[in-house]
C-alpha cells in the first residue's frame, strides 16, 4: 500500500491548483484518522474562541465577590474562581487569546525562518554559514528559558509575547526551509530561471517557496501546539497578557492559589491548554507522517 | 576514541564563544535600562548615572563585551545585584536539587519509554502500537505544569503521601528521594513520552534492515533479534533524542520548580528576572549554555561509544 503524499512539489515550481491540492489532503486525512480527530478537536475549539461572545454565558471580566470560589452548578457550569468571575465563560475568551498568539507567533516565526533558511540554501557559502551558524546557536537554548529572557525584557503584552514565541521557533523553520531548497536549487528549472536573467528573489519567491513550503505548514501545525504551551507556560510564570484579561495559563495560576479549596480553577483551564495542544499534535503527527517517505509502508 | 573526543571538545569551543557572545547582546541590546529597572522610576539622574558607572554600563560595547569574556574566562561569572552572593554560590546553593530533578526525569524516561517504544514498533499496527502513540502523543501535549498540579492534587491532597512542597533535606538521602518522586514523575512521564517516540520510530527503522531479516532467517529467536541485534543499533537515535529534549527538559523544570515549590536553577532565573537582576541573569544564562553545550559534547561522545563508525569519520 503506498500512504497517500501532500504533493506540493511539481516540478515546475508552480501549483498544481486548489482542486488537487485539496484532493491529496483528504487522502492524507483518510490515510490516518486520528488526523482527523484532531482536526475536528481543533475547529471545535476555533469555532468556540470565535463566538466566545455567544456561547459565555457570563461576562469574562464581571466579578461578584458574593458568588466567589463556587463550585460548578447550573448557574456556573465550571464553577466561580476568588473574584467571581465565571469560569467557562474565561475559558473561552481565553481560547482567543492561546490561538490568536499561537497562530501568530508560528506565522511570523515561518516568515522570518522560513526566508532566511530559503536565502541561506539557496546562496549558499558564507551566507549559508553565517545564518545558519547563528540559527543553531538560538536553538541551543531551551524554548521556554529564550521565551522567558525575552518577554521578561521587552515586557508582558500580547505584542511582546508573539515575538518572544517566534523568535524561538524562527531557527526550526529556517532548519527546515534550507535542506528542501539545496535539493531544489539544483534542479534544471531553476538553471532555467537563471538563465532567463530573473532575479534571485524573484526565483526564490516564486519558484523555490512552492516546492517547500508543504514540509513548513506540516511542522506549523506541530508547532502552534508548542507556541500555545509556551505562551500558557509564560502565563503561568506570571509574563502573560496582564489580567484581568483571561488566559489559560493566567487562570491556572491563580487557581492554583485555591488548590486545597477549589481544585476546578485550575483543573478546567489546565485541561483546555491539553485539548487545544494535543489537537494540533493529533493533526501535524498524522499529516507529517504522510509526507514522511521512510513511514510509509 | 581520544582523536575523536579532542575534536569534539575543540569543536565545542566556536559555539560556546557564539552562545555567550548571543547572551551578551540579548541582555545588552533589547530595550529597557536596568539600572533604571533595578533602582526604580523615581531614582535621582546622578544615582542612575553612578549605578550605571559601577556596572560598568557606561562603556562602549565592545569593552563590556571584552570584559564580559574575560571574566568568564577566569571563572567569575559575576554577582546578583540584589543578594551580592555571586553567581556560583546561587547557583551551587540550588545545583543539586536541579542536577536530581533532571537526573531522575532522564532515568524514568529511558526505563519507560524505551521498553514502550520498543512493544509498538514490534507490534506496529497492533492495538498495543495505537494505544502507545496516542497515549505518547497526550503526554507530549501536557504542559509541565499542569502535570505537576495533577500529581499535586492526586498524590498530595487527595491520597496524602506526597508532600505538596518539595523541600528536601538533602544531607538526609530517604528524604532526598522522598521529595524528589512527585517532581521527578511530572518531568519524567514528559520525557517518557518523548523517548517512546523515538523509540518506536527508530526501532521501525532498524527492524527493516536486511541483517534483522537474516537473522530472522537463520532461526535467531526473536526476543534476542529485538534486544541484540535491532535495539543496539536503534538506540543512536534514541540517545540523539535524550540530548536533544535535555533541554526542553531544563526548560519545563522551571515550571515544576515553581509548582512544587522547589529549589533549583530554573527557579532562581524566574526570581532573577523578577527582580530584574541582570547581572545574576547573565550568570545563570552562561551556567544554562555550558550545561546546554556540554551535554552535547556527552551525546556526541556517547555516538562514539555505541557506533564505532562514527568515531572512524
Amino acid at each position: 500500500m503506498t500512504a497517500p503524499t501532500l504533493d506540493t512539489a511539481p516540478d515546475t515550481g508552480r501549483g498544481t491548483g486548489a482542486p488537487r491540492f485539496l484532493a491529496d489532503l483528504l487522502r492524507v486525512f483518510n490515510a490516518n484518522k486520528l488526523s482527523w480527530l484532531g482536526l475536528v478537536l481543533f475547529v471545535g475549539l476555533c469555532l468556540a474562541a470565535v463566538f466566545a461572545p455567544l456561547l459565555a454565558t457570563h461576562d469574562p471580566i464581571d466579578q461578584s465577590i458574593l458568588y466567589r470560589l463556587r463550585p460548578p452548578s447550573d448557574s456556573h457550569w465550571l464553577g466561580t474562581d476568588s473574584y467571581g468571575r465565571d469560569v467557562f465563560s474565561r475559558i473561552l475568551y481565553g481560547a482567543r487569546i492561546s490561538l490568536i498568539i499561537g497562530l501568530a507567533s508560528i506565522a511570523l516565526g515561518l516568515v522570518v525562518g522560513g526566508a532566511l533558511g530559503i536565502l541561506a540554501g539557496y546562496r549558499g557559502g558564507w551566507v549559508d554559514q553565517a545564518i545558519m551558524r547563528v540559527m543553531d546557536v538560538l536553538l541551543s537554548f531551551p524554548t521556554l528559558i529564550m521565551g522567558l529572557l525575552v518577554v521578561a525584557m521587552l515586557g508582558a503584552s500580547m505584542l511582546n509575547l508573539i515575538i518572544a514565541i517566534a523568535f524561538t521557533v524562527v531557527p526550526k523553520f529556517a532548519r527546515i526551509a534550507r535542506a528542501p531548497t539545496i535539493a531544489v536549487r539544483e534542479r534544471d528549472y531553476i538553471e532555467a530561471c537563471r538563465a532567463l536573467g530573473y532575479s534571485d528573489l524573484r526565483i526564490m519567491v516564486v519558484h523555490i517557496l512552492p516546492n517547500v513550503l508543504g514540509e513548513i505548514l506540516v511542522l506549523a501545525s506541530l508547532w502552534t501546539a508548542t507556541a500555545i504551551r509556551i505562551e500558557a507556560s509564560l502565563s503561568f510564570i506570571g509574563l502573560g497578557v496582564a489580567p484581568p484579561t483571561p488566559t489559560w495559563g493566567g487562570m491556572i495560576r491563580e487557581g492554583f492559589e485555591y488548590i486545597l479549596d477549589a481544585p476546578w480553577l485550575s483543573i478546567y483551564p489546565g485541561l483546555a491548554v491539553l485539548l487545544l495542544v494535543f489537537s494540533l499534535n493529533l493533526l501535524g503527527d498524522g499529516l507529517r507522517d504522510a509526507i514522511d517517505p521512510k513511514l510509509r509502508e | 576514541m581520544f582523536r575523536y573526543t579532542l575534536h569534539r571538545l575543540l569543536a565545542a569551543v566556536p559555539t560556546l564563544l557564539a552562545v555567550l557572545t548571543v547572551i551578551f547582546l540579548i541582555i545588552r541590546v533589547v530595550p529597557g535600562d536596568p539600572a533604571i529597572a533595578i533602582l526604580g522610576d523615581n531614582a535621582s539622574q546622578q544615582v542612575i548615572d553612578a549605578f550605571r558607572d559601577r556596572l560598568g554600563l557606561n562603556d562602549p560595547l565592545w569593552v563590556q563585551y571584552g570584559r564580559f569574556l574575560a571574566e568568564i574566562a577566569q571563572g567569575d561569572l559575576g554577582s546578583s545585584m540584589v543578594s551580592g552572593r555571586t553567581v556560583w554560590q546561587e547557583v551551587g546553593a540550588v545545583l543539586p536539587y536541579t542536577i536530581d530533578l533532571t537526573a531522575a526525569s532522564i532515568l524514568i524516561g529511558i526505563l519507560l519509554g524505551i521498553p514502550l517504544g520498543v512493544l509498538a514498533a514490534v507490534h506496529r499496527n497492533g492495538w498495543i502500537d495505537y494505544v502507545t502513540r496516542l497515549v505518547s502523543l497526550l503526554g507530549l501535549s501536557f504542559p509541565a505544569f499542569f502535570t505537576a498540579i495533577l500529581l499535586i492534587l492526586v498524590f498530595s491532597i487527595e491520597l496524602r503521601w506526597f508532600p505538596v512542597i518539595s523541600r528536601a533535606d538533602m544531607a538526609d538521602p530517604a528524604d532526598r528521594l522522598y521529595n524528589l518522586v512527585l517532581p521527578a514523575l511530572s518531568l519524567g512521564l514528559i520525557m517518557t513520552a518523548y523517548v517512546t517516540r523515538a523509540a518506536r520510530s527508530s526501532m521501525l527503522e532498524v527492524l527493516g534492515e536486511d541483517y534483522v531479516r537474516t537473522a530472522r532467517a537463520k532461526g535467531v529467536p526473536p526476543r534476542v533479534v529485538v534486544l541484540h541485534h535491532a535495539l543496539r543499533n536503534a538506540l543512536i537515535p534514541i540517545v540523539t533524542v535524550i540530548g536533544l529534549y535535555l533541554g526542553l527538559l531544563i526548560g519545563n523544570s522551571v515550571l515544576t520548580e515553581i509548582v512544587f515549590n522547589r529549589p533549583g536553577l530554573g527557579k532562581l532565573i524566574v526570581t532573577s528576572l523578577n527582580q530584574r537582576d541582570y547581572a545574576m541573569l547573565q550568570g545563570l544564562m552562561v551556567v544554562y549554555a555550558c550545561f546546554i553545550v556540554v551535554v552535547n559534547l556527552l551525546t556526541d561522545l556517547t555516538y562514539g561509544l555505541l557506533d564505532p563508525r562514527v568515531k572512524h569519520q
